[in-house]
């Protein structure tokens, strides 16, 4: 048997051994635009209600939860730039990647690993197919357009989630909350959470396709892949984001 | 050797233990080679060595004068467009309808138009005894053995010089067992003359064989004519050929 350290290792190993084979595969003919076109619209437009809604409501809560325990020291003129910094840095393109990601990647691994099971991957390689170019690589383009897009779609709902909170619960006046907001996030702040975001649309994707096309067992195995492919999301995003955090402040602060 | 698939000691293993255990052949030029051997005698795992979808331990193969067994999968992609592969359990997309199943091939590695695209995939298509009333139906609402025949024509239909057949017999009933036998018969005789065929069914082996090699605990007990392996010495191929083989 197997020990969960050598499995853990397998894992990483092959994870990576298959973002290099795509990369190799980038460069190769056929481009398969029409693919991500399509991956565009499965990824992105169908993931719009759970981006909106999720990004709504934690700037919501985010706004009500600061101006109540901010109000405790007198800071509750900073609530805007606040909710603001920590929507456009942080939750903004976490959250996204966490609840999209998780939708997309365990979407991706039951597609994939019913077609292991069913032999069509190995259909596609005898055929003379590129499974790598096929399958993998259009969705890996299109969640890097996705994900920074609904990431932008995010940052708007929730800062305005917030502001919506402030003027409503707490009596803010909006004008004010968007000015001192603006006066303290500058571009880099947004564009930080925008460069996440492509990151993250890369490993949520890279880690639905690994874990479909390992998928052993049949239909059992399949229901294990798409549930481990949940739990690899979560937590590859927020082990990532700390790494990218440190390295975004290295560069760009 | 000038095969033009060969097969020298190959090994395959797995986490129960070896499979193959050294396996010699070889594949000439208009010529159709059945493996019969039990269930779980590596049958299938040499045909999936043949087309580069497992990696052998040990030994080498060579298909149309190249060795394969280092091959990336990159580098098996234009020595697979040459073989037809067709899968025991059909292995047809279930998204696409058996139409686009059939044209898939054309539409990845050809640019021919759709007009040239459908008259090939009708051509192929009443080859298998198909017609167009099931051109639009999904896998799922198809019989095995129409399946099968689906499968068939959809590994023909980029016209490869080998075909690989695993288990084409395989859980259909007896009438369309006899369909698919006389399908292979028929391939071999215009559409593609050279073949490997792998199988338990005794009745397919004699109808389609040139020769047949027998695979009895990971190597070949016999090769030979089919008349010349029923008669063979060797008590294990005997047992098998009776019914009685051990796994």
């Amino acid at each position: 048997m197997e020990s969960a350290l050598t499995r853990s290792i397998m894992w990483y190993g092959g994870l990576g051994l298959l973002g290099a084979r795509v990369l190799r595969n980038l460069a190769l003919p056929p481009a398969y635009f029409r693919l991500v076109i399509l991956e565009i619209e499965t990824i992105g437009v169908r993931s719009l209600p759970v981006a909106v809604i999720s990004a709504a409501f934690t700037g919501m809560v985010f706004a009500l939860q600061s101006a109540v325990n901010m109000a405790r020291f007198g800071a509750e003129n900073y609530v805007g730039p606040v909710s603001a910094l920590a929507i456009l840095r942080e939750l903004g393109p976490v959250l996204t990647a966490v609840l999209v990601g998780g939708k997309v990647a365990s979407g991706i691994t039951a597609e994939l690993g019913s077609m292991k099971v069913t032999e069509q991957i190995d259909a596609l390689r005898v055929l003379g197919v590129n499974y790598v170019k096929r399958l993998i690589v259009p969705r890996l383009l299109a969640a890097v357009v996705v994900f920074p897009l609904l990431t932008v779609l995010a940052d708007v709902v929730g800062v305005l989630g917030g502001m919506l909170i402030m003027v409503t619960e707490r009596g803010a006046d909006p004008w004010g909350y968007w000015n001192t907001m603006t006066y303290w996030v500058v571009p880099r702040d947004f564009l930080t959470g925008i460069i996440k975001s492509a990151f993250f649309g890369v490993v949520v994707t890279l880690i639905g396709c690994y874990n479909g096309l390992a998928t052993e067992g049949g239909t059992e195995g399949l229901g294990r892949a798409t549930t481990a492919t949940v739990v690899h999301v979560t937590m590859g995003v927020i082990v990532a984001d700390f790494f990218l955090t440190k390295l975004l402040l290295i560069v760009f602060w | 050797m000038s095969g033009i698939i060969e097969v020298v000691g190959v090994e395959k293993g797995f986490e129960a233990g070896l499979v193959l255990k050294g396996v010699s052949f070889e594949l000439q030029k208009g010529e159709t080679v059945v493996v019969m051997g039990g269930s779980g005698s590596g049958k299938t795992v040499m045909l999936r060595l043949l087309a580069g979808l497992l990696s052998p331990d040990a030994g080498q193969i060579r298909v149309f004068d190249r060795n394969i067994e280092h091959l990336s999968e990159e580098e098996l992609l234009p020595i697979r467009r040459r073989l037809g592969y067709v899968f025991q359990g059909a292995a047809l997309f279930d998204s696409l309808s058996v139409y686009e199943n059939v044209a898939y091939p054309l539409r990845e590695h050809t640019r021919l138009p759709e007009a040239e695209i459908r008259q090939r995939v009708m051509h192929f298509l009443s080859l298998v005894g198909l017609n167009d009333t099931v051109l639009g139906l999904l896998p799922s609402e198809l019989s095995g053995g129409m399946r099968k025949r689906v499968g068939i024509a959809r590994a023909l239909v980029g016209e490869p010089e080998v075909m690989l057949y695993d288990e084409p017999t395989a859980g259909l009933d007896p009438t369309n067992s006899k369909l698919v036998t006389e399908l292979i018969v028929q391939m071999r005789e215009g559409v593609c003359d050279s073949a490997i065929v792998v199988t338990h069914d005794l009745e397919l082996a004699r109808s389609v064989a040139d020769r047949v090699a027998i695979l009895i605990d990971g190597r070949f007990a016999a090769v030979g004519p089919p008349a010349e392996v029923t008669v063979s010495s060797s008590p294990a191929v005997q047992a098998f050929l009776a019914g009685e083989a051990r796994p």
